[in-house]
């Protein structure tokens, strides 16, 4: 087990007062809490710093933790010392904090095991019986997987408790299959997949958000995609039949004569297979060819001579 | 090889409605809580009737179970209030809408 340095990942000094480290925290959960936070690694320090303030806060546990003297360093492997809490009484699960799920294991070799969830759980009747809870997590699927359906391996972290009433958390993983026509933001329900019930209570329900990765092509918008489509001068001047890629497969697609960029094309029916069908945007862009030789720059010339074009006519200068 | 089963889910439509009850249960909020959520503007009832003396009949959108627990979340762990809150949430959609564009 790893020693933790509570006073280092609030960022105070080991004699800070009561007010400094409720402001540490403060600024903390609000630059982690993981509804809002946009760091990687949100949550995990999130649930770190809640665990510092949970014992930070609270004068008897602090004590308790400076008890065990300066000589440890973080990450240093740590057992702790027998009696150590000699003389102290923790009082209780705390108010406010984070809770998600159980602290670490070096929390709860030095408060005890189950500590948090006591204070939720204390006052139950005898034949306490509840439904479990409803988890909630987010799934990646791309942009193709909803064109034709897919499976997902997901994997979660569960917390729940095991027989001697310790908060455990443990991996588990789901074989899920994303249905046709998905739209990122939807949710996918998993009857009796979320936590386990107490006392015989059914267990909750697992809802599972689905997100698109982020792909280079293609836009969503509800139900409809976007696809930005490069020409070349001659192919938008001229018109032609050009090969578009589509999340089903490549189509082609007749660009006419004179189109200008920004002009969008409509598949009807192309966009995602939703109940009610979304249509693929073509978004024609075009890409200018660098003249890099004699007779490149002279076609550029020549079109200079035989267009008196002015791209700037409507600015009036 | 093994044929795998895999886990068949019901497809929540952004349409789909809840019940005031289902909404309590989702988000372990007390019926007074949405109420005041309702009050706050945090929430906006289906059918538009946000007297609370119609709340046994309110029924949302499915969206708003998340937007129930963030507020939860925010309130607990940011010791803000429901009004914070509420702006807290209000600041994150713009966030979202200006991502998506």
């Amino acid at each position: 087990m790893e020693y933790k340095d509570y006073y280092e990942i609030m960022g105070v000094k080991k004699d800070a007062t009561q007010d400094e480290i409720k402001r540490a925290y403060r600024k903390l959960a609000r630059k982690y809490h993981p509804d809002v936070s946009k760091e990687a690694d949100a949550e995990t320090k999130f649930k770190e710093v809640g665990e510092a303030y949970e014992v930070l806060k609270d004068p008897e546990k602090r004590s308790a933790y400076d008890q065990l003297g300066s000589q440890w360093q973080a990450g240093q492997d740590f057992h702790p010392p027998p009696g150590w809490d000699a003389g102290f009484e923790f009082s209780g699960g705390g108010e406010g904090g984070p809770d998600l799920g159980g602290f670490s294991d070096f929390f709860e070799s030095l408060y005890g095991r189950g500590f948090h969830r006591a204070s939720q759980q204390a006052g139950s009747a005898r034949d306490f019986r509840m439904r479990g809870d409803d988890h909630h997590a987010k799934v990646m699927v791309d942009l193709e997987d909803s064109y034709h359906g897919a499976t997902r391996s997901i994997t979660l972290q569960v917390s729940s408790l095991d027989e001697s009433g310790r908060v455990v958390t443990k991996p588990r993983t789901l074989k899920v299959r994303i249905p046709k026509g998905i739209r990122r933001g939807q949710q996918i329900r998993l009857a009796g997949q979320g936590g386990a019930g107490y006392g015989g209570g059914g267990a909750g329900d697992l809802y599972l958000e689905v997100d698109f990765n982020p792909r280079s092509h293609y836009r969503v918008e509800g139900a409809d995609v976007y696809l930005d489509l490069p020409l070349a001068p001659w192919e938008a001047a001229l018109g032609a039949t050009v090969k578009v890629p589509t999340p089903a497969g490549a189509v082609d697609l007749k660009i006419p004569a004179g189109s200008q960029p920004g002009k969008k094309l409509r598949l009807k029916g192309r966009g995602i297979p939703a109940r009610e069908k979304g249509d693929l945007y073509v978004v024609l862009q075009i890409t200018l060819p660098k003249a890099e030789n004699e007779s490149q720059r002279r076609i550029y010339e020549e079109m200079k001579q035989q267009f008196s074009f002015n791209p700037r006519a409507g600015m009036e200068v | 090889m093994a044929k795998q089963d895999f886990l068949r889910g019901q497809l929540i439509e952004a349409e789909t409605l809840i019940t005031v009850d289902d909404l309590c249960r989702h988000c372990t909020v007390r019926v007074e809580e949405v109420i005041s959520y309702v009050q706050e503007g945090i929430l906006d009832p289906q059918d538009d009737a946000v007297v609370p003396e119609k709340a046994e009949t309110w029924q949302f959108h499915i969206s708003s179970i998340k937007r129930v627990r963030t507020a939860v979340h925010l309130q607990r762990d940011l010791g803000v209030n429901l009004a914070g809150a509420a702006l807290a949430l209000e600041l994150l959609d713009r966030i979202s809408e200006l991502e998506k564009a």
